[in-house]
């Protein structure tokens, strides 16, 4: 009987001041069956190498430094001063980033999300406040696009919650969006319930093309407004009530994909 | 044809500030929410002339700066690439301001108030190269809004509705159409030294002048014992004792009037608190009951999971005064204290969930009848509302649970409940302190900030209460809590102190003073981290600055803790030593500033006889008067503000956060269905949860203290034994609202209120576990004093076994059978309906504590079995709302029959459709069961009030036939669902 040698994936997940989605997220990396890796933003800082031994990158949900500046503003400006090139370095040798949430505010600002290189004025990406004007948290129901993301089933729908004030995605212009679209970086829409186009309040926050989640043109950085990690148990959906039995929630095998994909990368 | 002109920005005599200006707006291209929201305030109160509002956040930043580093600090930290324009401004100079625009208000927060956002920039410029001052000096920054306005306004109109939507006075300044805002910090004089009090030789009159002006809420009584206490000790106090002793005996802070002696109708009661609430929890001694009564929340005990017991704890606090004149700062810090409560509860629980009420006046206020001094209803909501979001959502801590009530009596005095649940494991559950233990304060510096707040507290509320208390108000920053959270919750688990408490009321002067009550403390004043320089030893002492927290330190742990609070950038200073002197010694360097008698602090407040009457009310009963069109009234119930939908509310708050939510507040076919109550899973290795409801009904209250009392609590276990929470495992918490006590016939009615909870709690076997009162409530307007209905709330926090045998209140399928649990009495007094038809009086509703504890263990052991789909319990419209709810919910149809109701003998007077359709009875649910489960759902119900009404259907209409088989009500569910969310929605 031969037996297969599987690595470990270990997973770093960054944390700071005012980041609250840590504890699900380490639990949904967990029961996806890596090694979380709960660090603070000043040990990363302090030493990039440690990015090294992991294949999965994380910046969860939260207010990071309170969002006082704009949303993922300072977070942000923390990693593309310091850590762009490390991260770049991290995603060119098979690493996977995933921003959810805030997460996805800091990745859009530190313009990960929009390739090698790209400087901030000639950022195009951006996250907008709400078309309602507040925070709101409801469920939403995620459409899988075929995208270049690494682990995403094209066509899968994904119950979740959405939590943010600021998730409205924009473009600059008509031609950031056409190159999203060539690139193939569309990754996630908010889609009704049956999959059809949602409007207000299925699409939560009254994005360009209902856009919920994009990835970089590698395919290996992808961040999303909606929370896959709080969808892990059978109680967490909403509506479990009305349902007949699940043995899991729907986010866990957003979690379990990109942990078995690291995993392949890095062999 | 009109024509543009530029705006002449600079006035004459104006002085500019010497500081850059920077003010980010967006791109104009793109619309701008705050200025929408804006415009329609605007428009709420006439001023519709203005046709653009525009909001631009503005910086003050450092005059020696060059311009380079502050293009460079727009460019990566202020504006966003995509969104955002800049306007840079150099010091001295005046802004270039579009020509459309008419009118620039700016909001600045006056000196020393919060500013987080400014902390940040200062923080992140200290740790970047991204900019340096000419003279090395580190980079100030404050922050300001900048308003601009397109449209002709008078100028005294513009400054009406500009002090109304854009700023609250009380902590902020308005510039209108003037640019010379300041860029001080708050006057930076030399330090007032620690002075002494003549007090000896002060007559009466002196001593109630000298308590009122020092903001002491000292009656003469105390003040009298303060004096003789100083008379002994051959010396007169210092400004810092008298306001520790104040601190100390503040109502708020010792319950003076719950605690002490009180002579009802002749009746002696030595302590109300320890007679009732105190006395039902020590008869039922329930060995889940893990710490009660003695430490900032209740602990009882939850589940074991690994190695490790849990436990669970519920803490809930008022903060109705500070939400009154600033309802923004007041939740929000309102939430962060109890917050910090349960941070502080043992060793420190982790905050797992969060819970609100609101109660205010009448969202349709006309403006012409707002008395003088209040703000407006809805301004208050919407401001209370963003307090909780925005602190609850940065904490990271779902909110998760609450309640908005409206009465016109809450005009001048809302009511502001925030409570938490915390988890933490067994060992942590007691907390001690030690000689020699280091005194470290963690967490915010401080500053002049929320002076008085505990005193403020116990006083009534007038229309000057704005301007004389501003300093009582505070501006919370929940990311320094959080960082404190991050930092304290490490350090308790390497066991590195060894006691904990948070700075609520009364600041560091409660804090250190309670810790150290049974050995003795030495604190050293000027070792206190400020945020500004010129603080006076007594404003450090009793200042109420913040997420701040105080620690009991073993020495040889004082590194290692401090180490951890760094790596989290939080401040952890020691300010002294606990000792076992049994005294209170506060030193400002050389300077001895207090030594107190710890037992005279703690033991030594006169406990005066106070004087409480019961009232008989004698009012006629108007029964239940027949209703002509009872869809018409179900139809104006659903949209009444109490049981309109919340959730305009609850969609504001993160209720997803930490991912462990199992029973949300909305649930349903489209998730608007209200909820029940809410459950938690907090542990990821365990099915078990936490049920959490509420109830109240200040309705009630006005009519008869003692059912409300009861009722309350009823509704509160209700909410949650209907999600799948345990009856006999549930604890209740009691927060009290009450008018001015002095009164007899207030104080008489909180005497009936505090007995019914004692009746009620020994009957359902739910011990108290922890509660707080807020006396005094009332607003004075010139002559007339509006005192609030006496309110209590009563929260549950229930065990629930298993998550997946939760239920929620929706309509599940066609076919399956619909029952009513509990009997309907004729019971309307304080009901909606009542109020409906314009009737005043009758019976207020009141549970049968014989029955009603069997009847809610019945049905939980229904729901645990799996035998039931679905449960909504009766409560606020009766049996009407509660079947509309269930309907709409479930986007399915009911048909129910009257006639089969299991309903008490009634009076002539009480119609018999309208009794069954809209009495408030307690203790009954509406119960959908499947027809393969009817059987056993009849033998778990044997001996208990309950018959069968109808059906689900797939009609989508709500069918209601009259007792004489006659339809009464046939409404499409959608009908229903539209009504339900057709009240106000922010």
């Amino acid at each position: 009987m031969s037996t297969v040698a599987t690595r470990t994936v270990h997973a770093l997940v960054l944390r700071t001041a005012g980041t609250n989605c840590d504890r699900e997220t380490c639990l949904a990396l967990e029961r996806a069956g890596s090694r979380p890796d709960l660090k603070h933003v000043q040990e990363l800082l302090d030493r990039p190498a440690l990015l090294d031994a992991h294949s999965i990158f994380v910046v969860p949900g939260g207010f990071s430094y309170g969002d006082d500046l704009g949303a993922g503003r300072v977070l942000g400006f923390q990693i593309r001063s310091r850590l762009r090139e490390t991260l770049e370095r991290f995603v060119a040798r098979g690493g996977l980033v995933l921003g959810v949430c805030n997460g996805f505010q800091v990745l859009v600002d530190t313009g990960l999300l929009e390739g090698p290189g790209v400087m901030r004025r000639e950022r195009g990406l951006a996250l907008d406040v709400n078309e309602s004007g507040h925070f709101e948290c409801r469920w939403v129901t995620l459409k899988a696009e075929a995208s270049a993301c690494a682990w995403l089933e094209p066509g899968e729908l994904l119950p979740v919650p959405v939590a943010h004030g600021e998730g409205r995605f924009r473009v600059r212009d008509a031609r950031v969006l056409e190159r999203l679209k060539q690139n193939h970086q569309i990754a996630l829409r908010y889609v009704r319930s049956d999959g059809s186009r949602a409007e207000y309040p299925d699409c939560p926050n009254g994005s360009v093309e209902e856009i919920a989640g994009i990835c970089d043109p590698s395919g290996r950085v992808l961040g999303l407004m909606p929370h896959p990690e709080r969808n892990l148990t059978p109680w967490n959906h909403p509506r479990w009530t009305r349902l007949g039995p699940r043995s899991e929630g729907e986010g866990l095998r957003f979690y379990r994909r990109m942990v078995e994909t690291a995993s392949a990368l890095a062999k | 044809m009109s024509t543009v002109t530029a705006q002449p920005v600079q006035r004459a005599r104006e002085r500019l500030p010497e500081a850059w200006r920077v003010e980010v707006f967006r791109r104009p291209d793109l619309d701008d929410p705050d200025g929408v929201r804006a415009l329609r305030e605007f428009a709420e109160l006439g001023a519709r002339s203005i046709t653009s509002a525009r909001l631009g956040r503005g910086f003050l930043l450092s005059p020696k700066l060059e311009r380079t580093s502050v293009e460079a600090l727009v460019q990566e930290l202020f504006a966003d690439p995509v969104l955002d324009v800049a306007r840079v401004t150099a010091p001295g100079q005046a802004p270039t301001i579009d020509r459309a625009v008419r009118h620039r208000v700016l909001v600045m927060r006056k000196p020393g108030v919060m500013d987080s956002v400014a902390q940040t920039i200062e923080r992140t410029i200290a740790r970047s190269t991204l900019a340096k001052s000419s003279d090395g000096a580190p980079i100030r920054a404050l922050t300001y809004q900048a308003w601009e306005l397109v449209g002709e306004v008078d100028p005294r109109e513009l400054e009406r509705v500009a002090k109304r939507v854009f700023a609250n006075e009380v902590i902020e300044d308005l510039w209108i159409d003037r640019e010379d805002v300041h860029f001080t910090l708050p006057d930076d004089h030399a330090v007032r030294p620690s002075v002494t009090v003549v007090l000896r030789d002060a007559s009466d009159d002196e001593l109630v002048r000298l308590s009122r002006q020092g903001c002491l809420s000292l009656t003469l009584l105390e003040m009298q014992e303060v004096r003789a206490h100083y008379r002994g000790l051959e010396r007169e106090p210092s400004d810092c004792e008298l306001e520790t002793i104040a601190q100390t005996w503040s109502e708020h802070c010792k319950h003076k009037t719950f605690a002490g002696k009180i002579d009802f109708d002749g009746e002696h009661i030595e302590n109300l608190f320890k007679d009732t609430i105190q006395r039902a929890t020590r008869e039922l001694a329930k060995p889940w009951c893990i710490s009660v009564f003695k430490d900032n929340a209740g602990i009882v005990a939850f589940e074991r999971a690994g190695e490790t017991q849990w436990d669970v704890c519920f803490k809930v606090e008022t903060h109705n005064h500070p939400s009154a004149i600033d309802p923004y700062g007041g939740a929000g810090t309102g939430i962060g204290g109890v917050i910090r409560d349960v941070l502080g509860v043992g060793l420190g629980a982790k905050p797992i969930a969060n819970t609100d009420c609101f109660f205010v006046g009448p969202l349709d206020l006309e403006d012409a009848r707002l008395p003088k001094g209040c703000m407006h209803p809805r301004r208050i909501l919407r401001g209370v509302i963003a307090g909780v979001r925005d602190y609850g959502n940065r904490m990271g801590i779902p909110t998760v649970n609450g309640g908005v009530w409206v009465d016109p009596r809450y005009v001048g005095n809302p009511l502001v409940y925030a409570g938490t649940v915390g988890l933490l494991p067994r060992w942590a559950a007691e907390k001690s302190v030690a000689p020699g233990d280091v005194i470290l304060c963690v967490g915010g510096r401080t500053g002049r900030d929320g002076i008085h707040g505990a005193t403020f507290s116990s006083i009534e509320l007038d229309e000057d209460s704005s301007v004389v208390s501003s300093s009582a108000v505070q501006i919370g920053d929940p990311i320094t809590e959080k960082r404190v959270r991050d930092g304290l919750l490490r350090a308790r688990d390497l066991r590195l102190y060894r006691g904990i408490t948070d700075c609520g009321a009364g600041g560091l002067s409660s804090a250190v003073g309670e810790m150290s009550a049974e050995c003795g403390a030495r604190v050293h004043l000027e070792r206190v981290p400020l945020k500004y320089p010129g603080l006076s030893p007594a404003e450090i002492w009793i200042s109420e600055a913040q997420e701040r927290m105080v620690l009991a330190v073993p020495p040889e742990h004082l590194d290692a803790i401090r180490a951890i609070f760094a790596a989290e950038d939080v401040d952890a200073t020691p300010i002294g030593e606990f000792t076992d002197t049994k005294k209170l010694e506060l030193f400002y360097g050389a300077q001895r500033v207090a030594e107190l008698d710890l037992h005279f602090l703690h033991e030594g407040t006169p406990r005066p006889l106070r004087i409480a009457r019961s009232t008989k009310r004698v009012e006629s009963d108007p029964g239940a008067p027949p209703c002509a069109n009872p869809g018409a009234a179900l139809l104006a119930l659903l949209a009444s503000p109490n049981i309109a939908s919340k959730e305009w509310i609850v969609r504001q708050y993160d209720h997803e956060v930490q991912g462990t939510s199992a029973i949300k507040a909305l649930v349903g076919e489209r998730e608007d269905g209200p909820g029940n109550g809410a459950v938690l899973q907090p542990l990821a290795d365990s099915r078990a949860g936490v049920a959490i409801g509420c109830g109240a009904n200040p309705r009630y209250g006005v009519l008869d203290p003692w059912a409300m009392a009861s009722a309350a609590i009823d509704e509160a276990l209700r909410n949650v034994v209907a999600v799948g929470g345990d009856p006999e495992r549930t604890a209740i918490l009691d927060n009290f609202s009450w008018g001015n006590c002095a009164n007899p016939e207030q104080l008489g009615s909180l005497v009936l209120a505090a007995r019914a909870c004692y009746a009620t709690s020994v009957a359902f076997g739910t011990p108290f576990i922890s509660g707080k009162d807020s006396l005094n409530n009332e607003f004075r307007v010139g002559d007339e004093v509006i005192s609030i209905p006496p309110t209590l709330l009563v929260s549950a926090l229930a065990h629930v076994h298993d998550v997946a045998q939760c239920v929620t209140m929706d309509a599940k399928s066609a076919g399956n059978r619909v029952a009513q649990v509990g009997m309907t009495h004729g019971e309307l007094g304080g009901s909606h309906y009542l109020a409906h038809v314009g009737q005043d009086g009758g019976r207020v509703p009141r549970p049968d504590l014989a029955l009603a504890p069997k009847q809610l263990v019945a049905l939980h052991r229904a729901i645990r079995a799996g035998l039931v789909r679905s449960v909504h319990d009766l409560s606020e419209g009766g049996l009407a709302v509660a079947a509309a709810e269930m309907a709409f919910a479930g986007r399915l149809g009911l048909e129910l029959a009257l006639s089969k109701v299991p309903t008490a003998e009634l009076a002539p007077t009480y119609d018999a459709n309208a009794t069954r359709l809209f009495s408030e009875s307690c203790t009954r649910f509406l119960v959908e069961v499947e027809e393969r489960h009817v059987a056993a759902f009849e033998a778990a119900m044997k001996e208990r009030d309950f018959a069968w009404l109808g059906s689900v259907t797939n009609t989508g209409r709500l069918i209601v036939r009259g007792v004489k088989g006659q339809t009464v009500v046939d409404l499409p569910v959608e009908e229903l669902a539209r009504a339900h969310r057709g009240g106000f929605a922010g």
